[in-house]
């Protein structure tokens, strides 16, 4: 523990590039299949970009381009972005008991904006105290896979086989299986829940009561409700703490 | 589309707040049982309402999408990286359509 606080700052630096780095390549795949959503939504590479650079979020961003295709409100915005990234309260939650106590404050917010659902568990899996530096060199290679993924998603969309474009538009989904699925494979809970919420998400979409709401704002709705009821029949069992 | 940078701007401060609040705030761990247990879950079901049935909308061929699906379940159960997975799905899009479509 000793040797571990006193690396230096150019360790540490260069072990947050290290350890980004292959996040950024799969996030400069994964974020392709988000520019062709971002496109469909009208989006063009620049607000793409910059969609990237500050939710940096696959789910969150995906909200966006979803509630901007239906034409929905800044408000239907906001919560959807908040229910959609909730988990990231958990995980920042988390992470506020890893700091040293002689951590500025200024730390402990950038540290919480480069907070994703990768970048935290490379953070989580560190002993010792947040090492800020760490978490900067890390977010920055990511980021600019993700980002500049997200550009040449939007660009290349255009000149892609139809072929190709619908083979990397389930990407996006294929990152979704990969976040809950391992979770469902340990709590029996968390399968039940994702089967129940695949068959109230199927109904939704084609029940005809459902048919002048938006898929957003389904999302909402279903989300609360079936976390809700989960939270209140099921509560969590704290084994959550041991990491 | 100039208010796209108004949507942006909606997501970017709102992803921010939840990113940034709770480090900022707590120095002890939630005590509430159903909000923590809420929070917990909301992350599977928003992820598993907004894939399903979406991904069988978002191929040329429905079936194509319901085998990514299950390929892409199936590989993520057993702990396959978020980059494979995702690999998996696409090639698996791809190679039906080759005889679906």
């Amino acid at each position: 523990m000793k040797s571990f606080e006193s690396k230096s700052n150019k360790q540490v630096f260069i072990e947050g590039i290290r350890d980004g780095f292959p996040i950024a390549l799969g996030y400069l795949a994964v974020a392709f299949s988000l520019g062709i959503i971002a496109r469909k939504s009208n989006f063009n590479p620049i607000q793409g970009f910059i969609n990237s650079v500050l939710n940096h979020a696959s789910a969150g961003e995906y909200a966006v381009y979803t509630v901007v295709a239906a034409g929905a409100g800044y408000v239907e915005m906001a919560i959807m972005t908040l229910v959609v990234n909730a988990r990231y309260m958990l995980m920042s939650t988390a992470l506020s008991q890893k700091f040293s106590s002689k951590t500025s404050m200024l730390h402990r917010i950038l540290v919480g904006f480069t907070v994703t659902d990768e970048l935290f568990a490379i953070t989580i899996k560190r002993p010792g105290h947040i090492k800020p530096l760490y978490n900067y060199a890390a977010f920055l290679i990511a980021v600019l896979g993700w980002s500049f993924g997200t550009a040449f998603g939007i660009i290349a969309g255009e000149l892609m086989p139809i072929r190709l474009v619908s083979a990397f538009s389930v990407a996006l989904y294929g990152m979704f299986l990969a976040c809950i699925m391992p979770e469902a494979r340990n709590h029996r809970i968390v399968t039940v829940l994702i089967i129940i919420s695949f068959i109230l998400s199927f109904i939704a979409s084609k029940a005809s009561i459902f048919s002048g709401i938006s898929s957003g704002t389904k999302t909402i709705i279903l989300t609360v409700v079936i976390a809700s009821v989960a939270a209140i029949i099921f509560p969590h069992p704290e084994v959550e703490d041991d990491d | 589309m100039t208010n796209t940078y108004i949507y942006i701007l909606v997501a970017g401060i709102v992803s921010t707040i939840v990113r940034v609040l709770p480090v900022t705030l707590f120095t002890k761990p939630i005590k509430s049982r159903f909000i923590r247990s809420f929070l917990y879950y909301v992350p599977y079901v928003t992820l598993a309402v907004m894939t399903f049935p979406a991904i069988i909308d978002a191929t040329q061929s429905k079936i194509s999408g319901i085998l990514a699906l299950v390929s892409g379940t199936v590989a993520a159960w057993f702990n396959m990286s978020l980059f494979k997975v995702a690999c998996i799905c696409c090639a698996v899009v791809f190679i039906s359509e080759l005889i679906l479509v």
